[in-house]
């Protein structure tokens, strides 16, 4: 007698312990393996793109913050590099390093905090989370140094930054990325070579370098795959043509390459964090005389930055007045999401939970 | 007036309240009263104790993960946050009992009990001293084996009776691994019943002049690797699985029944260490000075770390993996030991008595310890994960950042 099975429909979220926010996946389930995803989302939806048509161009700046929420610096800068794109504003040579330092230190927040929740959902229990967060946790007071704020950063400005860094900024600095390579060699030596982690990640969920590109896929999941781009050496922007750094590439582009291509950059944003700190110059750290109220001429301009989880991109459209008429947000989160069902199916439950959690989404800029 | 199938302890007690009561005081037909007040006495007393040193291990266990996490862990209320078992028990009692709707409800309820009674069955049979205090059977091993697999159906009857189909994930889950697991458990532990020669706990913990981790380290490990599994946790926690399933089998259970669900889920290691301790490090035997029950209480407390650490450090395997795991690898190694026990056994046991001397014991972890290293090492590169190379990156030449440079 045969045995007569049925696929079950299983909600994954929005409340669930691994969807990183209010994501909600429709599973169908054959046994253990998922034969069809529907990914749901929109939970998170506040209207930001909305809301910066009636903001002046320096309030949207609060409002980027809230985008991708674990990496504001990065939102800051693509946003703030759009509107000096369209209203013509010239940044100082140290801002662009102050920039750079601050950006770069939120991407070894941001890649952290992947890493720590990839583990999670892997079920390592919270150990190598907490790991991370010590970590993270000193980048944010030195956030808070140069902004006073921890999350919700808003320390870029239209033609440069908020303010010059307090004094002992400097050495704090210097401390933290002399001993952080130290930290990241700690996590590793609980994680890369953990037979556990290498059975559960290694050629699972694996995603080919075309797959990738058509899906217009960015950041550590595109290079995971073996592709080796990123805006910073593609189009360089601030000072990233004058800092020494490598792009790390995957092999395979399973869930393990995701993982290990975020630790190498890691490692090479210390190595940047280091040069810009060494080489930035004197100045002023914003342009005297830009106007709170930017009034950019007609016109539209598209800047990007390589963040954490990939091309971020504005597009601004001005009509002359002081609020964009138009921005249009270039989410990678949401944009990795795209190739979802291609990587999921066929994959067994626990899978699901490590191959979303490898992608890195976060829900406030999926859902904007 | 002992009878055969008491433990010591009991025995004594029986003793006590038969002076006080018969001593001229009431007929000899009510004779059966004694040996009811002590067996209610010396049970109240075991379940009582395990239950407090549960609530007390939910805080050590508490406390300990949050050392290994960089982090405090509980530490408000009363010194280092010793009183959090009792905040927890108050909350865990005050909150309102939920039970779903379309719920089986009498399995429903009936489940939380179902999953701990067994775990208090197993504490009367564990010799704390020489004997076991309230039952020694001669077959206390069998026992405990058919005792422990109760959990099985406790856990399914949990995860089928909440309607929920992730619960119904976690209880599925929970046949398939436990089952399995049962096999080389049981495996590992006939390797002991042939050394030792007797069924009941504490012969077996007498028979250890060498203790059986020395004699057996396969056996320990493979022991260990099962009794983990048993209880779910990581690498194991299929059943809970907090990333996959939320919170598994008892996603639907508040209040109390889940307060039992998770007092049944702390008393796991405890109880595992308690059969670990008595199976493999000697039990209440102590060896030279070190008094009996001082050295039970220090290896249960060793043991009990150890699995807090596994757990503490790694992450969850597949369930695919986990049945392969117990098939090709602790099935495996199980059976390696099962043979090699015998064959020493039976070559070097005395021809008369069938005994073990010590010197035939240190002869069998002289060779156990080299075949258990070899074997290892076998299923570890036959299974494992570490040996295969890193595939070394090369660029995709799909899209190339220096184009214009070219």
């Amino acid at each position: 007698m045969a045995i007569r099975t049925e696929p079950v429909t299983i909600n994954l979220g929005p409340q669930h312990p691994s969807t990183h926010g209010v994501f909600r996946l429709r599973v169908t389930f054959d046994g253990e393996v998922v034969i069809d995803v529907e990914p749901v989302f929109g939970y998170l939806h506040r209207g930001t793109e909305k809301l910066a048509e009636s903001r002046s161009y320096v309030q949207v700046v609060t409002l980027t913050d809230r985008l991708d929420y674990v990496a504001s610096m990065s939102n800051n800068l693509a946003y703030v590099r759009a509107v000096e794109k369209l209203a013509g504003i010239e940044v100082p040579e140290r801002a662009m390093y102050l920039r750079v330092i601050s950006a770069e230190l939120q991407r070894i927040a941001s890649h952290l905090m992947a890493t720590g929740f990839l583990l999670n959902d892997l079920g390592a229990f919270a150990t190598p989370l907490m790991y991370c967060f010590r970590e993270r946790e000193r980048i944010l007071d030195l956030f808070e140094m140069l902004c006073g704020a921890r999350i919700t950063l808003s320390y870029m400005r239209p033609g440069g930054v908020y303010q010059e860094p307090p004094e002992d900024f400097w050495p704090a600095l210097d401390i933290f990325v002399e001993e952080l390579p130290g930290y990241i060699d700690e996590l590793e030596g609980l994680i890369t070579d953990n037979e556990i982690v290498l059975a559960r990640t290694r050629n699972v969920g694996v995603l080919s370098a075309e797959q990738a590109i058509n899906a217009s896929i960015t950041g550590p999941m595109l290079r995971a795959t073996s592709v080796r781009w990123d805006l910073r050496k593609a189009d360089p922007y601030e000072v990233y043509d004058k800092l020494e750094f490598e792009v790390p590439i995957g092999a395979t582009g399973d869930t393990f390459d995701r993982y290990l291509v975020r630790i190498l950059e890691i490692r090479e944003s210390i190595k940047i964090v280091q040069q810009a700190a060494r080489e930035i110059p004197d100045g002023l750290a914003r342009t005297p005389g830009v106007p709170f109220n930017v009034r950019p001429p007609k016109g539209d301009a598209y800047a990007a930055v390589e963040g954490p989880k990939g091309e971020l991109g504005f597009f601004l459209v001005s009509d002359g007045g002081i609020a964009p008429y138009r921005c249009k947000i270039r989410a990678p989160s949401y944009i990795n999401l795209t190739a979802l069902r291609e990587m999921l199916v066929g994959w067994k439950m626990a899978d699901l939970i490590t191959i979303f959690g490898s992608i890195d989404v976060i829900m406030g800029e999926v859902d904007r | 007036m002992c009878d055969e199938g008491v433990g010591g302890a009991f025995c004594r007690l029986e003793r006590f309240f038969d002076g006080l009561l018969f001593d001229g005081f009431l007929p000899e037909s009510l004779d059966w009263l004694a040996y009811a007040l002590a067996g209610f006495v010396l049970a109240a007393t075991i379940v009582n104790l395990l239950l407090m040193v549960t609530a007390g291990y939910t805080w050590f266990e508490r406390r300990a993960l949050g050392r290994f996490q960089a982090r405090l862990g509980p530490n408000r209320w009363g010194p280092f946050g010793m009183f959090q078992p009792i905040a927890d028990g108050i909350k865990l009692a005050s909150k309102e009992d939920l039970v779903p709707d379309g719920a089986d409800r009498p399995v429903f309820n009936v489940a939380p009990i179902a999953l701990m009674a067994p775990a208090i069955l197993v504490v009367a049979l564990i010799p704390f001293e020489e004997e076991s205090f309230l039952g020694s059977l001669n077959i206390g091993i069998l026992f405990i084996i058919g005792v422990t697999s109760v959990n099985t159906i406790a856990i399914f009857m949990g995860g089928w009776a909440s309607r929920n189909k992730y619960a119904m994930f976690g209880a599925m889950r929970a046949v398939a691994m436990l089952v399995s697991y049962e096999v080389p458990m049981a495996l590992a532990i006939t390797g002991v019943l042939l050394v030792a020669g007797s069924m009941s706990l504490s012969g077996m913990a007498a028979s250890q002049a060498v203790p059986f981790l020395l004699v057996q380290p396969l056996g320990f490990l493979v022991f260990l690797a099962a009794a983990s599994a048993e209880m779910s946790r990581t690498p194991f926690d299929q059943i809970e699985a907090e990333s996959e399933l939320g919170s598994g089998y008892h996603t639907e259970y508040s209040g109390m029944k889940f307060a039992v669900f998770q007092l049944a889920e702390f008393m796991a290691p405890i109880i595992t260490a308690l059969i670990v301790a008595t199976l493999y490090l000697g039990g209440a035997r102590g060896y030279g000075p070190i008094p009996g029950q001082l050295w039970f209480v220090v290896m249960v407390a060793i043991v009990i770390f150890v699995l807090l650490w596994f757990r503490a450090t790694w992450p969850r395997l597949r369930i695919d993996q986990i049945m392969s795991f117990a098939w090709k690898g602790l099935f495996l190694l199980a059976i390696v030991n099962l043979f090699l026990v015998a064959a020493e056994v039976f070559v070097l046991q005395d021809s008369e008595t069938g005994e073990l001397s010590t010197e035939s014991l240190w002869i069998m972890a002289a060779i156990n310890w080299v075949v258990t290293v070899a074997s290892v090492v076998i299923v570890a590169n036959v299974l494992g994960q570490r040996h295969i190379q890193r595939l070394e990156p090369v660029a995709s030449p799909l899209a190339n950042m220096h184009a214009e440079a070219d």
